[in-house]
Order: structure tokens, then C-alpha cells, then sequence
């Protein structure tokens, strides 16, 4: 369509960053600024007796202290956007009211005109509050019985909700079967750990009555539409900016007590208040993800015929709802077909409230377990089989003319051909030799592992029939009287580079130079309402409705050039930014270039457009003349600027296959990753560059949880892994590295024909790792391990 | 009671009195305003708030401001000379090895190091000087694949 995209575009965003001259919010300087601090629960469980603010209050430095009942009528709940059938919901308020239910609960705000100072009341005001310990539930299994103690008494027990879901008849599918095939399986609890801790400033004007706050988050909109009920400020007067963000990961998709509550006392103070999350308290009270136990029973025919698929399941959900934390077991329900032909497909999940932090979206969000359900049991049956698992998957695989291929999980998948995508895989890492070369390794007594992963995601969320407040996204792209274009994004990037990747859109789409366009985002003050970034959807909604909107624009530019060049429309053609008459008038005329001196304006003058007798003029020149508005046909706006709102119909179905070589050490049980394959089809390819970095950053997340990571919490609710020393996140000389391919298959949802990507490697990547480290260790009869698959665990299996 | 401290950050020299369990890193960040060293673990183990000391990659969260009196600092916004990236700044935009760019001044500063140390290390040898600094976003790959860049554009 243009120059830009498709192009390996380096980013627009990276000389800011690179210089260290960005501003994430902890760089944003504000003069008496007072800082916050948190007392927070040191118990899983428990019930607050009293709490003695005296001596804290009374410190240097002090200026307020607000426990759980100072501010309980004044600041609403933490909202849960998430709405399934008799689902309970327990009342989430933003300081622990009577009881305390996780280790990190925030009980105590300490506000201070220093951050040390705010810090060291904190750990005075501790032993001032009184909690006497509760029982607590930390394993959801034990939850669920009878006799555990019950965390929301008034709920009666643990269980947040049942459901269940899927289509076809799944105990005659499971008839049909040759035999069944069970395998249990362990999703752990993941700290997404996102650099940058979450972190909040706040600003009250007194005199306007508005609060600006600044936050670390992935949806400012819709934190401002929440911020605004739970503090009871008029939306308009509420103003939600996020500077530079250091990475989500879907952990700042979410509406957090912190922020509503540093909004209220800047309310209360009327001064700029801030609070920068410690990496403790990221740990302790920032949302996790993952953490399912569930069997998988497939029916299978001795072909290798998948003829049903049920998956009970429990999660763990943590002692209350964050924003989506009950929907995110449901989207593991919706990609159980995976890349497969399944008949009929049943999930019964149990959500339980356990003595901890909130699960909720972490990269993936539901779909990585479903994957690793999918994946890991197409191993388990090509093994039962004595069958390669490469044909097991091939299979069941629908073939690329079955698109739009309806699953028994009731979704339409858009475009996709997996077996081009495996084929390629395959090719790429040579998997017949590596087959032999196995054989060979092990008669030496190496423990070498293949494992190979065909997954399906869906990315592009979502229809707004399909989600909870929204799918869609918006966006206005204006030209500026100088020509240059400004596009502003309701989504809300933070580190997926798309002030780069919207400009290559929009300049391809205007003909304009890339240097012209600039992104602007994150700003509910400047930006028309969006939904933000999440769910792999900004460049297949966002994008899209960047594109449309210069579709709009367009059809103004074109009256206008039509009436300045004095001609019909149906006379005027457009290519590369420039709006021509016919070729044949225009020879006849016997003009050529642009006079307009664009961005030369003498000082205080705009210039005055010089049409007469054009036959070309760019859209840049358009722009100007709209706005002088002395040359406009009748009954047209002056200005050149359009907005659209994109809904899409459908999600988007990336797909791709994942080869991964593992050799395992015998005398230490360490897996070494030694070749990763990746073929990944994500649609229509805006930047590679980025699609790249997408991927790797999306596998070794995948290689994290199937390696290293465990958010682990011990029999009494104390959080083991409360800093980095104790949480093992993937490090630069553990990582493989990655040979990366695409096949291309546009998606028919959105005109781009993009799909999505920022998710596809941790969806991926985590059944091909475990499954080439089962296949190592099958010589010892290995069948399953769960994860993280830490040395010690292989160690033991095999000595 | 504070003490006294000066400090040549960036080539500039600082004189002031801070708490002496003040630390560096708050000391860069709130005392002068250079924003770009940031803080990730609080615990030494990111290493987001990286800088040199003396010309050696350090740690600034686990580094008292009193420490470093008398020294000579280098911080991220110290790195390119007269407006001129640092070919590791360079090689970080060139090849993609950032994304949300929060780890970044650490993880350049620390490269800058590798670089000066080794300018024709392997690709092992790189993942090895970058062990002490986590990034969430990249894989790693395209900041190895900087730091091949800037080596190479270094001894060019």
C-alpha cells in the first residue's frame, strides 16, 4: 500500500528512552509533592482488632494517616467488570475494613512530606495494628471442602462461582473413543513483573475542582470512568494520564485501591500525592497469573482421531476480584479446541477465593493454559499411540479451505493454514534429523528432548457482544494547518512501539512522510475516550480504526481538492499524498508542482493558498486551505481532522508452529535450551522489526514459566517469593537463540488483515519446552512433570 | 544529621548534604533530577538503576550516596557527547533492543562496560555481562544483538 508498511522501521519512541530523557511517573516532578506509603498485612488471614495511628501520626514529616475505616463510605469498591452467572462478589474496598485477607493487603495509608520519612512511620505505625490470626485457605483444592475455613463468611463457603462450558455431546464423543486419555495438569501462580512497579501521582486543583492522575497502566479511559465513580468526582473534571509505562503484561489492565485512594487524598490535601510501587509490594499486591489445577480427559480413536475433550479445572482466584479476574478461566474454556477438529468440547471450572493476591490477566490471559492443556495432551496421546506427535497434531488439524472453521467452543476462527506453519517448522529445525540425531545422542547416553507446539490464540479483543464493557477502539487523525499529521489513539501502548507502527499506517495511508506523523496517546485529557491496550488488539482494532479514520478524512480531503482544482470528484485520483485532475486536463493546463510554501508561513500570517489553475495538490496543502477556510465548497466544515470508532465482528485466530531441542544435564538436572524454532503467522505484518521483538519477548516468558517461575506461598499464606532474590525470572545467559519465521495469512476481520502478536510466544512456547523436556526424560518412563521444571524436580526423577 | 558530599556526575560537580542512609540512586534522581537511572528491585538484582562509578558498571540502589563521595559518575544522560549517541545507544535503537525501555539505561550502561571490557566478545560472553540486568520485554536477543553493533561499530 506505501513505503512504510511492512518495513523493518526502526522506532520513534527510542531516542527518548534511550537517552534516559523519558517519564515514566516516578519522573514526573511536581512541586509539594507528599508522598504515600502503605501499611499492609503481614497475615494471610485475619481480623483487625484495633489500630493505634498516634505515634506515627505524630512523627516528623507526617501529614495524615487514613486506616480502612477513616475512609470505608467514602471511596467505592475495587471494581470486578467481569460478569458470569451467580458469581459472588465480595464488597473489595481500597483499605482492609475488619479482616485482612492476604499477606500484602494495604491496611494503612501514611502521607508525608518525604519518602523516607513516610516509609519509617509506616514500620512505626506496624505494630500498632492488632490483628488476631485466622486459619487460612492457600491450597484451592483444600478450599473447596467443607471443613475449610471460610474466607467470605457470608458467602458460606470458598466457591466464587461454577460454570461450565462448550458444545457437542461430550459423554457420546467420549463413547465413540478407542480409549481415554487423562492427564493432570498444574498451571503455577506467576508474577507478571513488569520493570517498572505500578506507581500513581495525583494532582487536585482546588479551584477548577479537577484531579489529574498519573498512572502506570495499560487502560486509562476506563480507569478514569471507575476512578471517578469509586471517588465520586464527575468524570469531565477527571483527568488520567500514563506517561511512559514500563511494561504491563496485562498487569496494569486493571483498576487498583491505590490509585482511587491517592486521587481522594489528593482531594483531601489538596496537594500533589504520590506513591511508587516497591518491589515488595509488586509482589505482594500487584495482580498474579495462571494458577489452575485441572485433568484433561481427551477421547481418542486408535488413528489418533481426537473425538472429545472435557477439562475440569479449578482456579485459584485469590481473596477478591481485581477488574476481569473471574473471566480470565473462561477464555482457558474458549481455546480448549486449540489448532484442532474437536467434536465436542466440555469445561467445568471452579473459581475458589484463596488467602492470596487476585489472579487475574497475565500475558496470555487464560489462553497460555489452554494451549498447555491442548498441547501437552496431543503429547500424551502420541506417546499412548506410539505415534509421532507431529502426525497426532496433523491429524486433527482443520485444512486451510474448512476457514472459517467453527469450534465446539463456539468460536468462528477467521484464516489460518497450520499445516503450511508446521511444515515450515519442521523444515526450519530439520526435525527428521533432529529425530535421528536423538536416537543417536541417547545411545550415547544423552538426554536429549524434541518438543513441538502448534497453537492457536485469540488476540484482537474483541467484539463488544464478547466483552465485558467494550471492544471496540477509536481514534482521530487530524492534519494541522502546517501539514503535519497528528493521530491520536484511544489505545494505550507501553512498550509495544505503536507510535511507530500507527505512523506507518497512517503515513502510507496520507502519502505523507513518516517524520510528518506524530502518536499521541495515554492522555484522557487530549485523547478521545478508548479502551487500551491488551489482549494482542491495538494494531487489529486500534490500527484499524487509525486507518479508517484517514479513510474518513480522505473523503473530505477529496471534495476539497475537487472544488479547489475545479473539477468533479469522479475526475480527481490520489497516490502518494497528492491529489491530481485527470492526467489529460492536467497536461492541458500546464501546471505542475505545489506553490503552497507549507510550514513557511511569515510570522504571524498563515499563507494563502494558491490554487488557481492547479491540477495537484497534496493533502498537506488540503489541509491548510480547510483550515483558512476561504476556498471550501459549500456546506463543508472548515478543518481536516476525522474520528471513527472501529468494532470488529470477530476475534482474530494467530497460529503458528514451535519446535524447541532441550539437552538435560543428569548430573545436575539442568535443561539447557539449545535450539527454539519459531514459525509464527500473525496476519499481515505492519513492522517485523517489532513482530520479532514481540515474539522473543513472548517466548522467553513462555521458557520463565516453564522453567523457572513460581509465585509460592507457604502453608501459613506468607509470600516465599517476595522479591526478585526469591521470584526466578529468565536471564540473558539462560536464553536460547530464537530462529524466527512467518507465514503470512491475512486476517478477513479488519482491512489491515493483521491479526495480533503480543501474546502469541507466551501462548505458544510453554507446551513445546515441556514437551521436549518430557520427551528427554521418556527413557525413564516419564509421561508428565508439572512446572516450573527446576533442576532438583528432573534431578529426582531420574537418580 | 547529614553530611557532606561532592559528587561529579556526568562531568559536572555536585556539592550538598544528604542523610547518610540516603541512597544513590534517590540521591541522582531526587537531588539533581537525572531521572533517566531508574529503580526496578530495590534489591540489586535488575539492575534498572545502573551507572558507572568510576568507570565501573554499579548498582545505584545498593550504594549510599556517602559511598560515592568524591567519585566520578557517568549516568544515562552522560552517555552521548555533544549530541552524539554512544554507539551502544546507537546499537540499542538500531537493532530493537527495547520495548517498554524501562531496564534500558541499565542495561546500557552495563553494555557500555562489556564493550569497553571486551570488544570482541561472544555472544556467550555478552548473555554473561548482562546476567545482573533484567529486561521483561525483548528476550534478550536484539539487546545481544546491540551490543554486537556497538562493539563492532566501537572497533570500526
Amino acid at each position: 500500500m506505501g513505503k512504510y508498511v511492512g518495513e523493518r522501521i526502526k522506532r520513534t519512541e527510542d531516542p527518548r528512552l534511550i537517552k534516559g530523557l523519558a517519564h515514566y511517573v516516578d519522573d514526573i516532578r511536581l512541586p509539594d509533592t507528599l508522598h504515600v506509603a502503605f501499611v499492609r498485612s503481614m497475615y494471610a488471614h485475619g481480623r483487625i482488632q484495633s489500630i493505634d495511628t498516634s505515634e506515627a501520626a505524630n512523627m516528623p514529616g507526617v501529614v495524615a494517616v487514613y486506616t480502612g475505616k477513616d475512609i470505608a463510605s467514602k471511596i467505592g469498591p475495587v471494581p470486578c467488570a467481569a460478569a458470569l452467572p451467580d458469581l459472588k462478589v465480595p464488597d473489595y474496598r481500597v483499605l482492609a475494613t475488619d479482616k485482612v485477607l492476604f499477606v500484602g493487603h494495604p491496611i494503612a495509608a501514611v502521607v508525608g512530606t518525604d519518602k523516607y520519612a513516610v516509609r519509617d512511620a509506616a514500620e512505626v505505625l506496624h505494630p500498632g495494628v492488632f490483628v488476631e490470626e485466622l486459619p487460612a485457605v492457600i491450597n484451592p483444592i483444600d478450599g473447596v471442602d467443607t471443613n475449610s475455613p471460610i474466607i467470605h463468611e457470608h458467602f458460606g463457603n470458598n466457591i466464587a462461582y461454577k460454570l461450565t462450558s462448550g458444545e457437542g455431546d461430550i459423554d457420546a464423543a467420549m463413547k465413540a473413543a478407542d480409549r481415554i486419555v487423562t492427564q493432570e495438569m498444574v498451571h503455577q501462580r506467576l508474577a507478571p513483573i513488569a520493570m517498572e512497579p505500578r506507581g500513581v501521582l495525583a494532582r487536585y486543583f482546588p479551584g477548577e475542582e479537577e484531579l489529574t492522575v498519573w498512572s502506570s497502566t495499560q487502560i486509562p479511559h476506563l480507569l478514569r470512568t471507575q476512578l471517578a465513580l469509586m471517588i465520586g468526582i464527575p468524570e469531565n473534571k477527571l483527568r488520567v494520564i500514563t506517561p511512559e509505562v514500563g511494561g504491563g503484561f496485562g498487569s496494569k489492565l486493571n483498576v487498583y485501591a491505590e490509585e482511587a485512594l491517592l486521587g481522594w487524598i489528593s482531594m483531601q490535601l489538596g496537594k500533589p500525592v504520590k506513591w511508587i510501587e516497591s518491589r515488595r509490594e509488586n509482589m505482594q499486591a500487584t495482580i498474579h497469573g495462571r494458577a489452575q489445577v485441572g485433568t484433561v480427559e481427551v477421547g481418542v480413536k486408535n488413528d489418533g482421531t481426537i473425538t472429545g475433550l472435557r477439562y475440569n479445572v479449578i482456579a485459584d482466584l485469590g481473596a477478591y476480584h481485581q477488574l476481569l479476574t473471574p473471566a480470565i478461566p473462561t477464555l482457558t474454556g474458549l481455546m480448549l479446541s486449540g489448532a484442532y477438529k474437536i467434536p465436542a468440547i466440555q469445561m467445568n471450572v471452579t473459581g475458589v477465593f484463596t488467602n492470596k493476591m487476585s489472579t487475574d490477566a497475565y500475558r496470555g490471559a487464560g489462553r497460555p493454559e489452554a494451549t498447555y492443556v491442548v498441547e501437552r495432551v496431543m503429547d500424551v496421546v502420541a506417546r499412548e499411540l506410539n505415534m509421532d506427535p507431529v502426525e497426532v497434531r496433523r491429524k486433527n488439524f482443520p485444512a486451510a479451505s474448512e476457514f472459517p472453521f467453527h469450534t465446539a467452543t463456539g468460536l468462528d476462527y477467521d484464516s489460518g493454514d497450520y499445516e503450511a506453519a508446521l511444515k515450515k517448522a519442521l523444515d526450519l529445525s530439520g526435525y527428521q534429523k533432529l529425530r535421528e540425531e536423538q536416537k543417536k545422542s541417547r545411545d550415547n547416553g544423552k538426554l536429549i528432548g524434541i518438543g513441538v507446539s502448534s497453537y492457536v490464540e485469540i488476540c484482537a479483543l474483541g467484539p463488544s457482544q464478547a466483552m465485558p464493557a467494550g471492544g471496540w477502539e477509536s481514534a482521530t487523525v487530524r492534519i494541522e494547518p502546517t501539514g503535519k499529521v497528528t493521530v491520536l489513539t484511544g489505545a494505550s501502548p507501553h512498550g509495544q512501539g505503536q507510535e511507530t507502527s500507527f505512523a506507518q499506517i497512517a503515513a502510507d495511508e496520507l502519502g505523507v512522510d513518516m517524520n510528518d506523523v506524530t502518536v499521541i496517546h495515554g492522555d484522557t485529557g487530549v485523547v478521545q475516550y478508548g479502551i487500551g491496550t491488551f489482549g494482542s488488539r491495538a494494531t487489529a482494532v486500534g490500527g484499524t480504526a487509525v486507518l479508517i479514520a484517514i479513510q474518513k478524512l480522505k473523503e473530505k480531503a477529496e471534495k476539497i481538492a475537487a472544488h479547489m482544482m475545479q473539477c468533479d470528484a469522479s475526475a480527481i485520483s490520489f497516490e502518494a499524498g497528492k491529489y491530481s485532475r485527470q492526467a489529460a486536463a492536467a497536461v492541458a493546463a500546464g501546471t505542475s508542482e505545489p506553490v503552497v510554501p507549507v510550514g513557511e508561513a511569515p510570522a504571524g500570517a498563515l499563507p494563502d493558498p494558491q490554487t488557481e489553475g492547479r491540477t495537484s495538490l497534496t493533502i498537506q496543502d488540503i489541509a491548510l486551505a480547510a483550515h483558512i477556510a476561504k476556498e471550501l465548497p459549500p456546506d463543508t466544515e472548515p478543518g481536516l481532522s476525522a474520528t471513527y470508532f472501529f468494532e470488529p465482528k470477530n476475534f482474530t485466530f494467530p497460529f503458528g508452529t514451535h519446535v524447541c531441542v532441550v539437552e538435560i544435564d543428569k548430573e545436575t538436572g539442568e535443561t539447557r535450551i539449545v535450539r527454539y524454532i519459531a514459525v509464527d503467522d500473525c496476519g499481515r505484518v505492519i513492522n517485523p522489526l517489532l513482530v520479532d521483538g514481540q515474539i522473543h519477548g513472548g517466548i522467553v516468558q513462555s521458557i520463565g514459566q516453564a522453567l523457572y517461575e513460581e509465585v509460592i506461598y507457604d502453608d501459613q499464606g506468607q509470600l516465599v517469593t517476595g522479591e526478585l532474590m526469591d521470584y526466578a525470572l529468565p536471564k540473558a545467559s539462560q536464553m536460547p537463540w530464537f530462529e524466527t519465521d512467518r507465514t503470512e495469512t491475512p486476517s478477513p476481520v479488519n482491512p489491515l488483515g493483521v491479526k495480533g502478536v503480543g501474546e502469541a510466544g507466551t501462548i505458544g512456547a510453554t507446551p513445546a519446552i515441556v514437551n521436549a523436556v518430557v520427551d528427554a526424560l521418556s527413557p525413564y518412563g516419564v509421561k508428565h512433570i508439572d512446572m516450573p521444571l527446576r533442576p532438583e524436580k528432573i534431578w529426582r526423577l531420574i537418580h | 544529621m547529614k553530611q557532606a558530599i561532592s559528587i561529579n556526575v556526568n562531568g559536572v560537580d555536585h556539592a550538598g548534604e544528604v542523610e547518610p542512609r540516603m541512597l544513590l540512586v534517590h540521591y541522582l534522581r531526587d537531588a539533581l533530577g537525572l531521572t533517566g537511572t531508574h529503580v526496578g528491585c530495590e534489591t540489586s538484582i535488575c539492575g534498572a538503576c545502573t551507572i558507572l562509578l568510576d568507570g565501573q558498571a554499579v548498582k545505584s540502589c545498593t550504594v549510599f550516596a556517602v559511598q560515592a563521595d568524591g567519585s566520578n559518575i557517568t549516568t544515562i544522560e552522560g552517555l552521548a557527547a555533544n549530541g552524539k549517541l554512544h554507539p551502544v545507544q546507537e546499537g540499542f535503537w538500531e537493532c530493537h533492543g527495547l520495548q517498554c525501555g524501562y531496564c534500558t539505561p541499565g542495561m546500557i550502561m552495563t553494555s557500555t562496560q562489556i564493550v569497553d571490557r571486551n570488544p570482541n566478545a561472544s555472544r556467550e560472553e555478552i548473555r554473561h555481562g548482562l546476567e545482573g540486568n533484567l529486561c521483561r520485554c525483548t528476550g534478550y536477543q536484539h539487546i545481544v544483538e546491540a551490543v554486537e553493533y556497538a562493539a563492532k561499530k566501537a572497533g570500526a
